[in-house]
Protein backbone atom coordinates (compact mmCIF):
# COMPACT_ATOMS: atom_id res chain seq x y z
CA UNK A 1 0.00 0.00 0.00
CA UNK A 2 1.79 3.06 -1.70
CA UNK A 3 1.25 6.40 0.84
CA UNK A 4 -0.64 8.50 -2.49
CA UNK A 5 -2.75 5.18 -2.60
CA UNK A 6 -3.33 5.41 0.69
CA UNK A 7 -4.42 9.12 0.98
CA UNK A 8 -6.62 8.68 -2.23
CA UNK A 9 -8.88 6.45 -0.72
CA UNK A 10 -9.49 8.11 2.85
CA UNK A 11 -12.92 9.62 1.78
CA UNK A 12 -14.64 7.13 1.03
CA UNK A 13 -12.77 4.76 3.39
CA UNK A 14 -12.89 7.29 6.59
CA UNK A 15 -16.10 9.12 5.47
CA UNK A 16 -18.41 6.70 3.62
CA UNK A 17 -18.34 9.37 0.92
CA UNK A 18 -20.96 8.54 -2.20
CA UNK A 19 -22.18 9.86 -5.45
CA UNK A 20 -26.15 10.13 -6.44
CA UNK A 21 -26.57 10.69 -10.02
CA UNK A 22 -28.93 13.21 -10.65
CA UNK A 23 -30.25 12.09 -13.43
CA UNK A 24 -31.48 8.81 -12.60
CA UNK A 25 -30.71 8.71 -8.63
CA UNK A 26 -28.68 5.58 -8.75
CA UNK A 27 -25.98 5.74 -5.40
CA UNK A 28 -22.28 5.46 -6.61
CA UNK A 29 -19.84 3.69 -3.82
CA UNK A 30 -17.29 4.91 -4.80
CA UNK A 31 -17.74 7.91 -6.44
CA UNK A 32 -17.53 7.33 -10.62
CA UNK A 33 -17.43 9.75 -13.78
CA UNK A 34 -19.91 8.53 -15.35
CA UNK A 35 -23.60 6.63 -13.96
CA UNK A 36 -23.15 2.85 -15.16
CA UNK A 37 -27.51 2.93 -15.49
CA UNK A 38 -27.72 5.90 -17.61
CA UNK A 39 -24.76 7.03 -18.35
CA UNK A 40 -25.56 10.60 -16.51
CA UNK A 41 -22.33 12.67 -15.81
CA UNK A 42 -23.56 14.92 -12.94
CA UNK A 43 -24.02 13.88 -9.27
CA UNK A 44 -24.70 15.16 -5.58
CA UNK A 45 -22.31 14.27 -3.25
CA UNK A 46 -23.93 11.81 -0.33
CA UNK A 47 -22.98 9.31 1.58
CA UNK A 48 -23.74 5.46 2.07
CA UNK A 49 -25.41 4.14 4.79
CA UNK A 50 -23.32 2.80 8.06
CA UNK A 51 -25.70 -0.17 9.00
CA UNK A 52 -26.64 -3.22 6.67
CA UNK A 53 -27.41 -7.43 6.27
CA UNK A 54 -24.67 -9.24 5.19
CA UNK A 55 -26.30 -11.19 1.96
CA UNK A 56 -22.84 -13.65 1.49
CA UNK A 57 -19.57 -14.36 3.81
CA UNK A 58 -16.54 -16.17 3.73
CA UNK A 59 -13.94 -17.02 6.33
CA UNK A 60 -9.97 -16.49 4.72
CA UNK A 61 -7.94 -18.87 6.17
CA UNK A 62 -5.25 -18.67 3.58
CA UNK A 63 -4.09 -15.10 3.46
CA UNK A 64 -2.48 -13.08 0.84
CA UNK A 65 1.03 -11.25 1.62
CA UNK A 66 -0.15 -8.02 3.86
CA UNK A 67 -2.75 -10.34 5.82
CA UNK A 68 -1.17 -13.56 6.93
CA UNK A 69 -1.32 -12.43 10.90
CA UNK A 70 -4.71 -12.11 10.83
CA UNK A 71 -5.75 -14.93 9.18
CA UNK A 72 -8.44 -16.47 9.93
CA UNK A 73 -10.81 -13.34 9.57
CA UNK A 74 -14.23 -13.06 7.83
CA UNK A 75 -15.35 -11.65 5.16
CA UNK A 76 -18.74 -10.11 3.72
CA UNK A 77 -20.92 -8.71 1.14
CA UNK A 78 -23.12 -6.27 2.89
CA UNK A 79 -26.25 -4.41 1.64
CA UNK A 80 -25.79 -1.16 3.08
CA UNK A 81 -29.28 0.18 1.28
CA UNK A 82 -29.83 2.21 -1.63
CA UNK A 83 -28.97 -0.25 -3.83
CA UNK A 84 -25.28 -0.01 -2.57
CA UNK A 85 -23.22 -3.20 -1.85
CA UNK A 86 -20.21 -3.66 -0.55
CA UNK A 87 -16.81 -6.02 0.74
CA UNK A 88 -15.46 -5.35 4.12
CA UNK A 89 -14.18 -7.42 6.95
CA UNK A 90 -16.63 -8.81 9.06
CA UNK A 91 -14.65 -8.36 13.07
CA UNK A 92 -16.23 -9.06 16.33
CA UNK A 93 -17.61 -12.33 15.22
CA UNK A 94 -17.01 -16.07 15.30
CA UNK A 95 -16.68 -17.90 12.04
CA UNK A 96 -20.00 -20.27 12.96
CA UNK A 97 -22.14 -17.18 13.98
CA UNK A 98 -21.78 -15.97 10.66
CA UNK A 99 -25.23 -16.14 8.43
CA UNK A 100 -26.80 -14.52 4.98
CA UNK A 101 -28.91 -12.22 6.15
CA UNK A 102 -27.29 -11.20 9.38
CA UNK A 103 -27.76 -7.70 10.29
CA UNK A 104 -23.98 -5.44 10.61
CA UNK A 105 -22.63 -1.94 10.85
CA UNK A 106 -20.43 -0.21 9.62
CA UNK A 107 -17.30 0.44 11.80
CA UNK A 108 -13.85 2.68 11.60
CA UNK A 109 -10.93 -0.07 11.78
CA UNK A 110 -7.40 -0.56 11.21
CA UNK A 111 -7.62 -2.90 8.16
CA UNK A 112 -3.65 -3.72 6.84
CA UNK A 113 -0.52 -2.47 8.87
CA UNK A 114 3.01 -2.35 7.56
CA UNK A 115 2.89 -3.40 4.39
CA UNK A 116 6.08 -3.18 2.03
CA UNK A 117 5.60 1.09 3.01
CA UNK A 118 5.05 0.96 6.46
CA UNK A 119 1.65 2.72 5.85
CA UNK A 120 -1.02 1.67 8.14
CA UNK A 121 -4.31 1.79 6.27
CA UNK A 122 -7.71 2.62 8.53
CA UNK A 123 -11.39 2.06 6.83
CA UNK A 124 -14.63 0.13 7.59
CA UNK A 125 -15.29 -3.26 8.90
CA UNK A 126 -18.33 -4.76 9.60
CA UNK A 127 -19.85 -5.86 12.96
CA UNK A 128 -22.61 -8.06 14.40
CA UNK A 129 -25.71 -5.98 15.62
CA UNK A 130 -26.95 -8.42 18.54
CA UNK B 1 -14.06 -11.84 -42.57
CA UNK B 2 -13.17 -15.77 -43.79
CA UNK B 3 -13.12 -18.31 -42.10
CA UNK B 4 -10.44 -19.50 -39.88
CA UNK B 5 -8.78 -22.63 -38.75
CA UNK B 6 -6.78 -24.15 -36.37
CA UNK B 7 -3.90 -26.16 -37.97
CA UNK B 8 -1.53 -26.92 -35.03
CA UNK B 9 -1.15 -27.76 -31.07
CA UNK B 10 1.17 -27.95 -29.02
CA UNK B 11 1.30 -28.71 -24.74
CA UNK B 12 4.12 -30.23 -22.52
CA UNK B 13 3.16 -31.29 -19.14
CA UNK B 14 1.95 -29.08 -16.55
CA UNK B 15 3.24 -28.64 -13.06
CA UNK B 16 5.75 -27.36 -10.91
CA UNK B 17 8.47 -26.83 -13.47
CA UNK B 18 11.14 -25.35 -11.50
CA UNK B 19 14.37 -26.03 -14.02
CA UNK B 20 12.33 -24.14 -16.64
CA UNK B 21 12.00 -20.37 -17.69
CA UNK B 22 8.81 -19.12 -19.08
CA UNK B 23 10.73 -18.09 -22.02
CA UNK B 24 11.39 -22.31 -22.39
CA UNK B 25 7.83 -22.63 -21.59
CA UNK B 26 6.99 -20.55 -24.58
CA UNK B 27 9.27 -21.61 -26.52
CA UNK B 28 8.54 -25.58 -25.74
CA UNK B 29 4.82 -25.34 -26.89
CA UNK B 30 5.49 -22.97 -29.56
CA UNK B 31 7.79 -25.42 -31.11
CA UNK B 32 5.26 -28.11 -30.59
CA UNK B 33 2.66 -26.45 -32.23
CA UNK B 34 4.76 -25.72 -35.46
CA UNK B 35 5.58 -29.30 -35.64
CA UNK B 36 2.17 -30.75 -35.47
CA UNK B 37 1.70 -28.15 -38.39
CA UNK B 38 4.28 -28.91 -39.93
CA UNK B 39 5.72 -25.26 -40.17
CA UNK B 40 8.69 -22.99 -39.09
CA UNK B 41 7.30 -19.58 -38.72
CA UNK B 42 3.87 -18.06 -38.68
CA UNK B 43 3.45 -14.27 -39.51
CA UNK B 44 2.18 -13.14 -36.28
CA UNK B 45 2.12 -13.96 -32.81
CA UNK B 46 0.03 -13.52 -29.64
CA UNK B 47 0.59 -14.17 -26.24
CA UNK B 48 -1.62 -14.56 -23.40
CA UNK B 49 -0.65 -13.96 -20.11
CA UNK B 50 -1.96 -12.74 -16.70
CA UNK B 51 1.45 -11.47 -14.58
CA UNK B 52 4.44 -12.60 -15.81
CA UNK B 53 5.73 -9.24 -13.93
CA UNK B 54 4.89 -10.18 -10.54
CA UNK B 55 5.53 -13.80 -10.93
CA UNK B 56 8.91 -13.75 -12.85
CA UNK B 57 10.08 -10.19 -12.45
CA UNK B 58 9.88 -10.42 -16.76
CA UNK B 59 7.59 -8.04 -18.79
CA UNK B 60 7.86 -7.71 -22.75
CA UNK B 61 6.51 -10.89 -23.82
CA UNK B 62 5.96 -9.43 -27.34
CA UNK B 63 9.37 -9.79 -27.60
CA UNK B 64 10.77 -12.88 -25.09
CA UNK B 65 7.93 -15.09 -27.46
CA UNK B 66 9.16 -14.49 -31.01
CA UNK B 67 12.78 -14.31 -29.99
CA UNK B 68 12.49 -17.70 -28.15
CA UNK B 69 10.38 -19.69 -30.80
CA UNK B 70 13.28 -18.46 -33.05
CA UNK B 71 10.98 -16.66 -35.38
CA UNK B 72 12.24 -12.70 -35.24
CA UNK B 73 11.67 -10.36 -36.68
CA UNK B 74 7.62 -11.69 -36.69
CA UNK B 75 5.81 -9.45 -34.39
CA UNK B 76 4.65 -10.63 -31.37
CA UNK B 77 1.55 -9.20 -28.93
CA UNK B 78 0.90 -9.60 -25.00
CA UNK B 79 -2.33 -9.84 -24.51
CA UNK B 80 -3.91 -9.62 -20.53
CA UNK B 81 -6.99 -10.03 -19.05
CA UNK B 82 -5.86 -11.50 -16.33
CA UNK B 83 -7.42 -15.72 -16.12
CA UNK B 84 -8.94 -15.00 -19.48
CA UNK B 85 -5.89 -13.63 -21.17
CA UNK B 86 -5.34 -16.90 -22.88
CA UNK B 87 -8.83 -16.78 -24.28
CA UNK B 88 -8.39 -13.54 -24.76
CA UNK B 89 -5.46 -13.41 -26.75
CA UNK B 90 -7.30 -16.80 -29.10
CA UNK B 91 -9.37 -13.98 -30.20
CA UNK B 92 -6.97 -12.00 -31.13
CA UNK B 93 -5.64 -14.14 -33.13
CA UNK B 94 -8.73 -15.51 -34.67
CA UNK B 95 -9.48 -11.61 -35.93
CA UNK B 96 -6.00 -11.30 -37.24
CA UNK B 97 -6.71 -14.15 -39.50
CA UNK B 98 -10.36 -13.40 -39.98
CA UNK B 99 -9.33 -9.54 -41.00
CA UNK B 100 -6.93 -10.78 -44.03
CA UNK B 101 -4.34 -8.90 -42.02
CA UNK B 102 -2.13 -12.71 -41.51
CA UNK B 103 -2.52 -15.81 -42.86
CA UNK B 104 -0.46 -17.78 -40.44
CA UNK B 105 -0.75 -16.78 -37.00
CA UNK B 106 0.43 -18.62 -33.52
CA UNK B 107 -1.31 -17.92 -30.03
CA UNK B 108 0.97 -18.83 -26.74
CA UNK B 109 -0.76 -18.64 -23.55
CA UNK B 110 1.83 -18.62 -20.75
CA UNK B 111 2.04 -18.30 -16.80
CA UNK B 112 5.16 -19.19 -14.37
CA UNK B 113 3.98 -19.37 -10.78
CA UNK B 114 6.15 -21.51 -8.86
CA UNK B 115 8.98 -18.77 -9.17
CA UNK B 116 7.26 -17.52 -5.86
CA UNK B 117 6.04 -18.34 -2.79
CA UNK B 118 2.20 -18.97 -2.22
CA UNK B 119 1.48 -15.75 -0.43
CA UNK B 120 3.13 -13.98 -3.11
CA UNK B 121 1.33 -15.91 -5.52
CA UNK B 122 -2.03 -15.16 -4.03
CA UNK B 123 -0.80 -11.60 -3.83
CA UNK B 124 -0.74 -11.56 -7.77
CA UNK B 125 -3.73 -13.82 -8.35
CA UNK B 126 -5.99 -11.03 -6.46
CA UNK B 127 -4.79 -8.38 -8.46
CA UNK B 128 -7.62 -9.35 -11.20
CA UNK B 129 -9.66 -8.24 -8.55
CA UNK B 130 -10.48 -4.63 -7.60
CA UNK B 131 -7.77 -3.40 -5.60
CA UNK B 132 -9.22 -0.65 -3.48
CA UNK B 133 -12.69 -1.99 -2.52
CA UNK B 134 -11.45 -5.93 -2.21
CA UNK B 135 -8.48 -6.58 -2.21
CA UNK B 136 -7.39 -3.39 0.33
CA UNK B 137 -9.71 -5.70 2.80
CA UNK B 138 -7.87 -8.64 2.49
CA UNK B 139 -10.02 -10.79 0.02
CA UNK B 140 -8.42 -13.97 -2.03
CA UNK B 141 -9.96 -15.81 -5.23
CA UNK B 142 -10.85 -18.13 -3.39
CA UNK B 143 -12.61 -15.99 -0.65
CA UNK B 144 -14.45 -14.23 -3.85
CA UNK B 145 -15.57 -17.66 -5.75
CA UNK B 146 -16.66 -18.99 -1.75
CA UNK B 147 -18.93 -15.73 -1.44
CA UNK B 148 -20.26 -16.97 -4.44
CA UNK B 149 -20.81 -20.58 -3.33
CA UNK B 150 -22.42 -19.54 -0.38
CA UNK B 151 -24.26 -17.40 -2.16
CA UNK B 152 -25.64 -20.36 -4.69
CA UNK B 153 -25.78 -22.84 -1.70
CA UNK B 154 -28.72 -20.39 0.12
CA UNK B 155 -30.35 -19.38 -3.02
CA UNK B 156 -30.65 -23.11 -4.51
CA UNK B 157 -29.72 -25.65 -2.16
CA UNK B 158 -26.57 -26.16 -3.79
CA UNK B 159 -25.11 -28.68 -1.67
CA UNK B 160 -21.17 -29.47 -0.49
CA UNK B 161 -21.41 -32.46 -1.89
CA UNK B 162 -22.68 -31.08 -5.28
CA UNK B 163 -19.62 -29.14 -5.20
CA UNK B 164 -17.68 -31.81 -3.98
CA UNK B 165 -18.48 -33.96 -7.20
CA UNK B 166 -17.02 -31.59 -9.63
CA UNK B 167 -13.92 -32.25 -8.26
CA UNK B 168 -14.13 -35.99 -8.07
CA UNK B 169 -15.43 -35.73 -11.93
CA UNK B 170 -12.63 -33.19 -13.35
CA UNK B 171 -9.84 -35.87 -11.64
CA UNK B 172 -11.29 -38.84 -13.02
CA UNK B 173 -10.36 -37.52 -16.74
CA UNK B 174 -7.28 -35.81 -15.48
CA UNK B 175 -6.00 -39.17 -14.32
CA UNK B 176 -6.27 -39.89 -17.40
CA UNK B 177 -4.66 -37.09 -19.48
CA UNK B 178 -0.57 -37.39 -19.39
CA UNK B 179 -0.24 -33.71 -19.45
CA UNK B 180 -2.66 -32.86 -16.36
CA UNK B 181 -0.49 -32.56 -13.34
CA UNK B 182 -2.81 -33.98 -10.88
CA UNK B 183 -3.32 -37.21 -12.49
CA UNK B 184 -4.67 -38.78 -9.78
CA UNK B 185 -8.56 -39.75 -8.18
CA UNK B 186 -10.04 -37.73 -5.24
CA UNK B 187 -13.01 -38.74 -3.34
CA UNK B 188 -16.14 -36.44 -2.37
CA UNK B 189 -14.73 -36.87 1.22
CA UNK B 190 -10.96 -35.93 0.42
CA UNK B 191 -12.36 -32.97 -0.94
CA UNK B 192 -14.33 -32.27 1.85
CA UNK B 193 -12.40 -32.97 4.43
CA UNK B 194 -9.12 -31.44 2.83
CA UNK B 195 -7.97 -27.93 4.63
CA UNK B 196 -10.44 -25.40 4.64
CA UNK B 197 -9.06 -22.37 2.24
CA UNK B 198 -12.16 -20.14 2.06
CA UNK B 199 -15.37 -21.62 3.88
CA UNK B 200 -17.16 -23.24 1.85
CA UNK B 201 -14.14 -24.08 -0.30
CA UNK B 202 -11.02 -26.62 0.69
CA UNK B 203 -7.95 -26.56 -1.28
CA UNK B 204 -9.54 -29.70 -3.47
CA UNK B 205 -11.81 -27.52 -4.66
CA UNK B 206 -9.44 -24.95 -5.60
CA UNK B 207 -7.60 -25.25 -9.25
CA UNK B 208 -3.41 -25.61 -8.51
CA UNK B 209 -0.82 -23.05 -8.72
CA UNK B 210 1.03 -24.56 -12.01
CA UNK B 211 3.76 -23.80 -14.69
CA UNK B 212 2.60 -24.31 -17.83
CA UNK B 213 2.30 -22.77 -21.64
CA UNK B 214 -0.10 -23.80 -24.62
CA UNK B 215 0.22 -22.69 -28.43
CA UNK B 216 -2.40 -23.18 -31.22
CA UNK B 217 -1.62 -21.99 -34.80
CA UNK B 218 -4.14 -20.65 -37.05
CA UNK B 219 -4.86 -20.13 -40.83
CA UNK B 220 -7.16 -19.36 -43.14
CA UNK B 221 -9.65 -22.01 -43.40
CA UNK B 222 -9.43 -22.53 -47.26
CA UNK B 223 -5.67 -22.55 -46.52
CA UNK B 224 -6.14 -25.92 -43.93
CA UNK B 225 -6.18 -28.69 -46.53
CA UNK B 226 -2.41 -27.35 -48.37
CA UNK B 227 -0.96 -26.95 -44.88
CA UNK B 228 -1.79 -29.91 -43.01
CA UNK B 229 -3.40 -33.31 -43.63
CA UNK B 230 -5.15 -33.26 -40.13
CA UNK B 231 -8.05 -32.68 -39.80
CA UNK B 232 -9.38 -29.82 -40.18
CA UNK B 233 -11.38 -28.05 -37.23
CA UNK B 234 -12.46 -24.80 -37.97
CA UNK B 235 -13.44 -21.54 -35.26
CA UNK B 236 -16.72 -21.10 -35.81
CA UNK B 237 -17.43 -19.01 -33.12
CA UNK B 238 -15.90 -16.09 -30.65
CA UNK B 239 -17.52 -14.25 -28.26
CA UNK B 240 -16.48 -12.01 -25.81
CA UNK B 241 -18.12 -9.70 -22.81
CA UNK B 242 -17.04 -7.85 -19.64
CA UNK B 243 -18.69 -7.22 -15.83
CA UNK B 244 -18.26 -4.98 -13.14
CA UNK B 245 -14.56 -5.62 -11.43
CA UNK B 246 -16.48 -5.76 -8.10
CA UNK B 247 -17.91 -9.06 -7.13
CA UNK B 248 -20.14 -6.69 -4.78
CA UNK B 249 -21.62 -4.48 -7.74
CA UNK B 250 -23.17 -7.20 -9.78
CA UNK B 251 -26.90 -7.88 -9.86
CA UNK B 252 -26.45 -11.29 -8.84
CA UNK B 253 -23.85 -12.85 -6.70
CA UNK B 254 -23.81 -16.14 -7.84
CA UNK B 255 -24.83 -15.72 -11.95
CA UNK B 256 -22.30 -15.07 -14.29
CA UNK B 257 -23.76 -12.45 -16.87
CA UNK B 258 -20.14 -12.05 -18.70
CA UNK B 259 -20.43 -15.69 -19.51
CA UNK B 260 -23.78 -16.18 -20.58
CA UNK B 261 -23.25 -12.97 -22.92
CA UNK B 262 -19.70 -14.30 -24.52
CA UNK B 263 -21.41 -17.75 -25.05
CA UNK B 264 -24.39 -16.17 -26.83
CA UNK B 265 -22.17 -13.87 -28.94
CA UNK B 266 -20.03 -16.95 -30.01
CA UNK B 267 -23.48 -19.23 -30.93
CA UNK B 268 -24.66 -16.94 -32.85
CA UNK B 269 -21.58 -16.44 -35.10
CA UNK B 270 -21.46 -20.07 -35.37
CA UNK B 271 -25.40 -20.43 -36.25
CA UNK B 272 -25.63 -23.06 -33.44
CA UNK B 273 -27.58 -23.54 -30.36
CA UNK B 274 -26.29 -24.27 -26.98
CA UNK B 275 -27.97 -27.74 -27.56
CA UNK B 276 -25.88 -28.69 -30.52
CA UNK B 277 -22.54 -28.27 -28.58
CA UNK B 278 -21.16 -31.78 -28.66
CA UNK B 279 -18.70 -31.09 -25.19
CA UNK B 280 -17.08 -28.22 -23.16
CA UNK B 281 -13.96 -27.12 -22.05
CA UNK B 282 -15.26 -24.60 -19.28
CA UNK B 283 -13.03 -22.45 -16.44
CA UNK B 284 -13.53 -24.31 -12.91
CA UNK B 285 -11.02 -22.15 -11.20
CA UNK B 286 -13.16 -23.59 -8.01
CA UNK B 287 -15.93 -25.92 -8.32
CA UNK B 288 -18.25 -23.55 -7.91
CA UNK B 289 -17.37 -21.99 -10.81
CA UNK B 290 -17.87 -24.96 -13.34
CA UNK B 291 -21.33 -25.14 -11.66
CA UNK B 292 -22.29 -21.56 -12.38
CA UNK B 293 -20.73 -21.48 -15.98
CA UNK B 294 -22.73 -24.73 -17.15
CA UNK B 295 -25.60 -22.53 -15.90
CA UNK B 296 -24.54 -19.45 -17.85
CA UNK B 297 -24.05 -21.24 -21.00
CA UNK B 298 -27.90 -22.28 -20.74
CA UNK B 299 -26.90 -26.09 -20.79
CA UNK B 300 -28.65 -26.80 -17.57
CA UNK B 301 -31.41 -24.45 -15.95
CA UNK B 302 -30.05 -22.01 -13.31
CA UNK B 303 -29.81 -23.80 -9.87
CA UNK B 304 -29.74 -26.64 -11.47
CA UNK B 305 -25.58 -26.93 -11.87
CA UNK B 306 -25.16 -29.06 -8.76
CA UNK B 307 -27.79 -31.71 -9.16
CA UNK B 308 -26.89 -32.18 -13.12
CA UNK B 309 -23.61 -32.28 -11.62
CA UNK B 310 -23.98 -34.79 -9.65
CA UNK B 311 -26.46 -37.12 -12.18
CA UNK B 312 -24.04 -36.79 -14.24
CA UNK B 313 -24.46 -34.78 -16.95
CA UNK B 314 -21.28 -33.11 -17.25
CA UNK B 315 -19.13 -36.60 -17.42
CA UNK B 316 -17.59 -37.91 -20.24
CA UNK B 317 -20.24 -39.88 -21.29
CA UNK B 318 -23.13 -37.16 -19.94
CA UNK B 319 -25.49 -35.50 -21.87
CA UNK B 320 -23.25 -32.25 -21.54
CA UNK B 321 -19.93 -33.41 -21.16
CA UNK B 322 -17.61 -30.79 -19.30
CA UNK B 323 -14.03 -30.72 -18.89
CA UNK B 324 -12.90 -34.09 -20.41
CA UNK B 325 -9.08 -32.65 -19.90
CA UNK B 326 -9.20 -32.49 -16.09
CA UNK B 327 -10.40 -28.98 -16.38
CA UNK B 328 -8.10 -26.32 -14.47
CA UNK B 329 -9.05 -28.74 -11.33
CA UNK B 330 -6.95 -31.46 -12.27
CA UNK B 331 -4.94 -30.39 -15.54
CA UNK B 332 -4.06 -27.32 -13.49
CA UNK B 333 -4.00 -23.44 -13.64
CA UNK B 334 -1.65 -21.67 -15.25
CA UNK B 335 -3.85 -19.11 -15.29
CA UNK B 336 -2.46 -17.32 -18.86
CA UNK B 337 -2.10 -20.34 -20.45
CA UNK B 338 -5.28 -22.07 -19.76
CA UNK B 339 -7.47 -20.46 -22.12
CA UNK B 340 -5.22 -21.73 -25.02
CA UNK B 341 -4.98 -25.23 -23.78
CA UNK B 342 -8.65 -25.17 -23.53
CA UNK B 343 -8.32 -24.55 -27.70
CA UNK B 344 -5.57 -27.81 -27.45
CA UNK B 345 -7.95 -29.91 -26.15
CA UNK B 346 -11.18 -29.01 -28.04
CA UNK B 347 -8.92 -29.92 -31.35
CA UNK B 348 -7.46 -33.35 -29.50
CA UNK B 349 -11.34 -33.96 -28.83
CA UNK B 350 -12.35 -33.36 -32.47
CA UNK B 351 -9.35 -34.83 -33.91
CA UNK B 352 -10.25 -37.89 -31.78
CA UNK B 353 -6.82 -38.06 -30.28
CA UNK B 354 -7.44 -37.57 -27.09
CA UNK B 355 -6.71 -41.04 -24.35
CA UNK B 356 -9.15 -43.74 -24.44
CA UNK B 357 -11.39 -42.82 -21.37
CA UNK B 358 -11.69 -39.20 -21.96
CA UNK B 359 -12.60 -39.29 -25.88
CA UNK B 360 -16.00 -37.92 -26.25
CA UNK B 361 -18.16 -40.14 -28.35
CA UNK B 362 -18.88 -37.84 -31.37
CA UNK B 363 -17.23 -34.79 -30.52
CA UNK B 364 -17.48 -32.72 -33.33
CA UNK B 365 -18.54 -29.40 -32.06
CA UNK B 366 -16.83 -28.19 -28.79
CA UNK B 367 -17.18 -25.10 -26.77
CA UNK B 368 -14.52 -23.48 -24.93
CA UNK B 369 -14.92 -20.88 -21.76
CA UNK B 370 -12.15 -19.08 -20.32
CA UNK B 371 -12.96 -16.08 -17.13
CA UNK B 372 -10.98 -13.48 -15.92
CA UNK B 373 -11.21 -12.82 -11.91
CA UNK B 374 -14.57 -13.29 -10.38
CA UNK B 375 -16.33 -13.30 -13.70
CA UNK B 376 -15.37 -9.94 -14.51
CA UNK B 377 -14.49 -10.75 -18.45
CA UNK B 378 -15.01 -14.01 -20.12
CA UNK B 379 -14.63 -15.39 -23.44
CA UNK B 380 -16.30 -18.11 -25.28
CA UNK B 381 -15.05 -19.87 -28.52
CA UNK B 382 -16.41 -22.60 -30.42
CA UNK B 383 -14.75 -25.21 -32.72
CA UNK B 384 -16.35 -27.60 -35.65
CA UNK B 385 -14.55 -30.30 -37.13
CA UNK B 386 -15.08 -30.29 -40.99
ZN1 LIG C 1 -27.80 7.48 -13.53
Amino acid sequence: MSSPRNWRGMPQRYRLEAAKCKKCGKVLFPPRLVCPECHGREFEPTHIGNTGKVETFTVIRVAPSGFTDQAPYAVAIVNVGDGVRILCQVADVEPEELAIGMPVKLEFRKVQSDGESGVISYGYKAVPVF
Amino acid sequence: MRDVAVIGIGMNKWGEVWEKSISDLIAESALLALDDAGLDKVDAMYIGCMSSGLFTDQEHLGSIGPDYAGICPTPGTRVESACASGGAAIRSGFLHVASGASDIVMVVGVEKMTDVDGAKATFALATAADQEYEVFHGVTFPGLYAMMANHHMNKYCTTRDQLAQVAVKNHKNGKLNPLAQFQMDVTLDQVKNAVMVSDPLTILDCSPITDGAAAVILCPADKAKSISKKRVVKVKGSGHASDTIQLAQRKDLSYLKSTEIAAKKALEMAGRKIGDINFAEVHDCFTIAEIMVVEALGAVEVGKGGPATMDGVTAVDGKFPVNASGGLKSKGHPVGATGVAQIVELVKQIRGTAEKGRQVKNANIGLAQNMGGSGASSVVHILEGE
